[in-house]
């Protein structure tokens, strides 16, 4: 992984944003989560930058959630670039949300 | 039939017989208190005695510690956690990091989604939410803690688990705040835990401030936080009927023994009362002493000195008691009263008792136990601990440092401890004639008849022993003073001795010379007799022998005319 990235690094170009969205079914925090992410990160980028989402409903692996140590719903996760940083809630708040993602808005 | 709601058995010792069985199973109950009351061992030990005993799995959600260390932490009350984690015990590590960023309102939907598959995987029938405060502090907005609480109570109920919830107070009423308010709603069971110094002693109490349904005592209780875990104290006295026994043991002094008619009934529980240095402890080892000597084992808690200093002391009395401690019959467990509260002092008499297996029980003194508080709670402390040595058949002697012997004083220092004892043994000094001694007066003994007589306790180096006292104008007399009369009876009677002695005496002398004289007159008889018979015998000779007489007498004459003649004296010539 690391390697790879520096790989990319060489390369010039830019490292994808890796993003991990859990949400529970089509509860309504939930919802409003994707849909700031769509807002936020439209066509699946940021100022160039590509942005992977992999997205996790926890009505569908319930137990996941646990094994990750989820207690708010829904939670954002920035896994790459590292470090791992966390935003819970429904994202409304966008300038926090890009903050914490280490991206200036 | 009665609809009573059904029940969650806690196994958590006095909570259960408290509520009537338990906690309301399949419902939700709250624990609020301070920090360090004792909530999450609680919960927690709710959770691990359902595993063990009534084989029901549980999850524990730990909001405010790491699931970890609340493991780890455990081990303390020597529940394995590690092995019933394997199958039936379940830890989520909940707890929120502060640095978590806020990008909008949140719900708990996906821990509860969660939590359902998990109990659904484990067959779980215990939920425990330790620190729902940490979780409702994240929200921010009462308005969306209250939907939260109404999530969790709605997922609660629809999951048919029994849930726990504790919640830190910090209000130091914590019912009167917002959000203790709408969570005590909630509840259908509210229990509050509080943790305050009582005469400088750290003390727990427990309360179950509302149980949806039932009736429960809503009164406080003091808990204990033991090597066990928590153990409410209830009074358990709830039935004063309790095996009685007949059997007399002795209390170690023969002279007692037979002041009580043969000695303290097994099983009661004896108070020894009395002012400083009036030998109570020296009367307690008495019996223990005897009773290890009946091969029963004695556990001697001391809150005064150290074993060594109780071996010491007795042995100058003439009580070895370091042989019974070689032996292991006798167990001396010396504590700091102060050290722990009286609930928690009691507890580990309790468990000395089971591991020793004691049949004999002292404890010197029993202030330790009632505390210097008084009033109700040291009642109830001492209800609680006479009803329990009661149902094991335990003798209990308890020593109690009373100066006076007035009502008040009897209420304020032992805090009506006497109503509760069988036998209540009370020492006194009585000071008289410049002395000090030491008096012993059975106040009362239950089921007994007993002397009414007030005695000297002497103590020897061979032990203590009753003396007889001597009541003279109303007054008992004791010390020197009993000594000057015992020494003026023995003066009359050694007196009463000599004179009898003079008169067996001078009967005897009077015998002897009655005797002497009565030989002597005898023999005066005896020579008066003897002339008599001469007198007698010279007479007849007179009579019968004259011519003899006179021829005798001629032949003497003659024999002076012829002094030669040898021949028969020849008759004298007549005259012609």
């Amino acid at each position: 992984m690391k390697v790879e990235s520096t790989r990319r690094a060489a390369h010039g170009g830019r490292e994808p944003l890796s993003l991990r969205l859990y949400v529970v079914g089509e509860a309504p925090n939930s919802a409003a989560a994707i849909r700031n992410l769509e807002i936020l990160f439209p066509g699946g980028e940021s100022s160039g930058q590509p942005v992977e989402i992999e997205i996790v409903d926890l009505l569908r692996e319930p137990l996941r959630g646990l094994a990750d140590g989820l207690i708010l719903s829904p939670t954002l996760v920035r896994l790459a670039p590292p470090p791992v940083r966390r935003v819970v809630g429904n994202l409304s708040n966008h300038g926090a949300v890009l903050l914490a993602l280490g991206i200036v808005p | 039939m009665k609809k009573v709601p059904d029940r969650l058995p806690t196994f958590v010792p006095g909570l259960d017989a408290l509520t009537d069985g338990g906690l309301p199973r399949g419902r939700t109950t709250l624990i609020v208190g301070g920090p360090g009351c004792g909530k999450t061992i609680l919960a927690l030990q709710v959770l691990v005695e359902g595993a063990r005993r009534a084989r029901e799995p549980g999850i524990f959600v730990a909001f405010e510690e790491r699931a970890r260390e609340i493991v780890k932490d455990a081990g303390v009350f020597g529940w394995d956690l590690p092995r019933l984690q394997k199958d039936r015990l379940f830890f989520l590590d909940a707890h929120l990091d502060s640095s978590t960023v806020h990008g909008g309102a949140f719900d708990l939907a996906g821990l509860l989604a969660g939590l359902s598959a998990k109990a659904r995987q484990l067959g779980a029938r215990r939920i425990v939410f330790d620190g729902i405060d940490k979780l409702l502090a994240h929200l921010d907005d009462p308005a969306a803690e209250r939907l939260e609480l109404l999530r969790l109570q709605q997922w609660l109920y629809e999951s048919g688990l029994s849930g726990i919830i504790t919640a830190k107070a910090e209000q130091v009423d914590p019912t009167h705040s917002q959000r203790y308010g709408f969570l005590q709603y909630l509840a259908d069971c509210v229990v509050l835990l509080q943790h305050r110094l009582v005469d400088t002693v750290a003390s727990r109490h427990f309360q179950i401030l509302k149980y949806r349904g039932a009736k429960a005592s809503c009164n406080e209780f003091p808990m204990v936080l033991s090597d066990r875990g928590v153990e409410i104290a209830r009074y358990a006295a709830d039935s004063l009927d309790h095996q009685v026994s007949t059997e007399r043991i002795s209390s170690g002094v023969p002279d007692l023994d037979a002041m009580l008619g043969g000695g303290y009934f097994r099983g009661a529980s004896i108070l020894i009362s009395g002012a400083p240095g009036t030998a109570k402890s020296t009367l307690a080892a008495e019996f223990a002493d005897a009773a290890c000597r009946r091969r029963e084992n004695t556990l001697f808690v001391s809150f005064d000195e150290g074993s060594a200093q109780i071996v010491r002391n007795l042995h100058s009395v003439g009580i070895r008691l370091d042989r019974h401690l070689k032996s292991g019959r006798l167990h001396i467990h010396s504590t700091n009263a102060r050290a722990r509260t009286a609930e928690e002092h009691l507890l580990q008499i309790r468990s000395l008792i089971e591991s020793h297996r004691s049949r004999c029980l002292v404890i010197d003194p029993l202030s330790a136990l009632t505390g210097t508080v008084g009033g109700l709670e040291a009642r109830s402390n001492l209800e609680r601990f006479i009803a329990l040595e009661r149902n094991l058949n335990i003798t209990t002697l308890a020593t109690s440092l009373l100066e006076g012997f007035s009502e008040a004083h009897e209420t304020a220092t032992s805090a009506g401890v006497s109503t509760l004892v069988d036998t209540w043994i009370h020492l006194s000094y009585v000071i008289q004639g410049g002395e000090r001694n030491r008096a012993l007066t059975i106040v009362k003994s239950r089921g007994m008849g007993h002397s009414n007589q007030v005695r000297e306790l002497l103590l020897t180096n061979r032990g203590p022993s009753l003396s007889d006292v001597y009541t003279a104008g109303g007054a008992v007399l004791m010390g020197t003073l009993r000594w000057e009369r015992e020494e003026q009876e023995r003066a009359a009677r050694l007196q009463e001795g000599r004179a009898f002695e003079e008169r067996q005496r001078v009967t005897e002398d009077s015998v002897a010379d009655v005797s002497s004289r009565m030989e002597a007159l005898r023999r005066e008889r005896d020579e008066k007799e003897r002339d008599l018979k001469r007198m007698r015998a010279a007479r007849t000779g007179d009579v019968g022998t004259g011519a003899t007489r006179v021829g005798e007498i001629g032949r003497m004459r003659r024999g002076r005319a012829n002094p030669k003649g040898t021949g028969p004296a020849r008759p004298p010539r007549r005259k012609p």
